[in-house]
């Protein structure tokens, strides 16, 4: 390995103090969370011995496991639609070329830079208007957890797209034409190679667009109605009202969540190796 | 379907431009509707007029809430954002070029655990870690603590500009690293070996080659920070205090207690301007890069 040799032994140091710094950030605030998630005391900043109470403490709280039905719901549809829609959409944006292809693929990515408060007020306003036109010709509709779920799925969409086109970008475009030179008929080639080796990918945005939804704050705040709060709206309203330890208890919870997920997803995107070997043949 | 290699050439192509736009549609047709529409209203709406009951009027269109920006108030939100950003910004780039640096320079194997651990907190719940800086940061929280029985007196810095600093780089220090990682990763050691060997010093062939090589990656990553600094609201919702009102909280109040959906539209108009001038400007540090004219 001749990388980095032209670095100084000083210079080296530094690099992997710095380093060493960068990760103490990353994860210290989230150790400490954890850890007083586990304290007995009553206040939250007095260290009162190890218990696991605030856990099932949490879990008598009404409001708290409406908030956690309302999340999972939210992200189980729009997981399933986005992954759908946005595999779709990678595989168009890799493989074909047709009129405004780039323009599509331009706007396909600006949900994911765009600020979340933007795109909040951006789509509150949306369904405000439609509301208004809609009521006008007939149904008189409201804000409520469907809405939180549509807005979701628009920013869920280019996620799972960026994660699928990843993978598509990896596969040797070749194998699918084999496949059709031998007269397989192009879905079946789909079906048969190209579907199977880009699936980790897909998994991959499927439990990012997951966490993702799990996660999502702003944009739910605003868009949901009476009824629809989800969990990281109503932590997030907690946080205002103070730190409690319960509120520990359900952070820990989260981060653990969002942890696994993102662990699975990462895990799935690694590149592919000996896959060519591997392809299943049946489906 | 036909095995189209008995068909012309010209009806291949528009077979296949077909079936992609077929393939495009309904994420094309989702998009349309539940973002391009969206986008599109947000700015007719900034054109609009608050009525005296807090609605919007969209007929009779003006500029009346883009002159409120003007407002010295108002600039003064807008600057502060802007600086604190930019801050952000800075801070990021200063501790994270070292930081993708070291990463990039590590044998794979090792790199690739590292990763792994840089990729976790960023894409781990973003407000739970905002919280965890909160609890962390609090008047009588573990750092408090520790300082005073360390003998240094209380530590006050949760609502300040400072614990909003502090919350950004946590949350955006990752959108810095990881382009920058890739640049560096990809950069051809054997041009920063001739440098060395042209009797450069180990500064002056980090100026005239390394950085030069990077700078795609540090204008990526520099837009990567910023947008989302700029418009930031829950950091400084959890962390900054009275005083330090910034831009994406004062959006949300005009849709919230203020009920000023035209003056809240206008401003979001600012944000969607700066990130669409930054896309623009980063495509053409990436496009000047493939044809070889960055100097």
């Amino acid at each position: 390995m001749s990388i980095g040799m032209q670095t100084s032994k000083g210079v080296g140091r530094l690099l992997k103090i710095n380093a060493w710094l960068v990760f103490a950030f990353f994860y210290i605030p989230m150790i400490v969370l954890v850890v007083f998630s586990f304290n007995a005391s009553q206040r939250v900043n007095i260290w009162g011995g190890l218990s696991a109470r605030w856990y099932p403490e949490m879990l008598r709280n009404d409001e708290i496991l409406s908030a956690l039905e309302n999340s999972l719901v939210v992200a189980a549809i729009s997981t399933l639609a986005s992954t759908i829609l946005g595999t779709a959409l990678a595989i168009a944006l890799d493989r074909y070329r047709f009129r405004g292809r780039g323009t599509l693929e331009g706007v396909a990515y600006l949900p994911i830079i765009i600020p979340d408060v933007t795109m909040a007020v951006m789509l509150l306003a949306f369904f405000a208007q439609a509301f208004r036109f809609l009521g006008n010709i007939g149904p008189q509709l409201q804000l409520g957890l469907y809405t939180v779920v549509i807005s979701h799925i628009a920013f869920n969409i280019s996620i799972v797209a960026v994660v699928v086109r990843a993978r598509l970008g990896q596969l040797d475009p070749a194998l699918e034409q084999a496949a059709q030179d031998l007269y397989a008929s192009r879905w079946k080639a789909f079906r048969l190679i190209t579907l199977p080796l880009i699936l980790p990918g897909i998994l991959a945005g499927a439990l990012l667009a997951l966490a993702l939804s799990l996660d999502d704050v702003v944009i739910s705040a605003f868009v949901t109605g009476p009824g629809g709060t989800t969990l990281p709206v109503y932590v997030f309203s907690a946080i205002r009202r103070g730190v409690t330890p319960e509120l520990n208890a359900i952070s820990t919870l989260m981060l653990a969540a969002s942890t696994v997920l993102v662990l699975s997803s990462l895990f799935l995107q690694r590149a592919p190796k000996q896959e060519r070997t591997t392809t299943k043949e049946d489906s | 379907m036909t095995a189209p290699k008995l068909a012309p050439d010209a009806a291949v192509r528009k077979a296949e431009s077909r079936r992609g736009v077929f393939t495009a549609m309904p994420a094309a047709i989702y998009l349309l509707i539940f973002f391009c529409t969206p986008l599109l209203i947000i700015v007719a709406y900034s054109f609009g007029t608050r009525t005296a009951t807090g609605s919007t009027r969209l007929s009779g269109w003006n500029f009346d809430s883009y002159e409120r920006i003007i407002d010295d108030l108002v600039l003064g939100i807008v600057w502060r954002s802007f600086w604190l950003a930019g801050l952000t910004t800075i801070l990021c780039l200063v501790v994270g070029y070292p930081f993708a640096y070291y990463l990039a320079t590590r044998p794979a194997r090792i790199r690739n655990i590292l990763l792994v651990l840089v990729m976790i907190p960023f894409w781990t719940n973003g407000l739970i870690r905002i919280f965890a800086i909160r609890f962390l940061l609090g008047s009588d929280g573990p750092v408090s603590q520790a300082s005073s029985s360390l003998g240094f007196g209380e530590f006050r810095i949760l609502f300040t500009p400072t614990a909003v600093i502090i919350g950004m780089l946590y949350s955006y220090l990752t959108f810095m690293v990881l382009p920058l990682y890739v640049a560096i990763e990809r950069l051809d050691w054997r041009l920063v070996e001739a440098a060395r060997d042209l009797y450069a010093n180990g500064g002056k062939a980090f100026r005239k080659v390394t950085w030069p090589l990077t700078r795609s990656g540090v204008i990526a990553g520099s837009i990567l920070v910023f947008i989302p600094s700029f418009g930031s609201y829950v950091v400084p919702e959890i962390l900054g205090g009275a005083k330090t009102l910034l831009l994406g909280s004062y959006i949300a109040r005009q849709f919230g207690q203020a009920r000023n959906w035209p003056f809240g539209a206008a401003l979001s108009v600012v944000l969607i301007v700066a990130m669409l001038i930054a896309v623009v400007v980063n495509q053409r540090s990436a496009a000047s890069e493939l044809t070889g004219s960055s100097s």
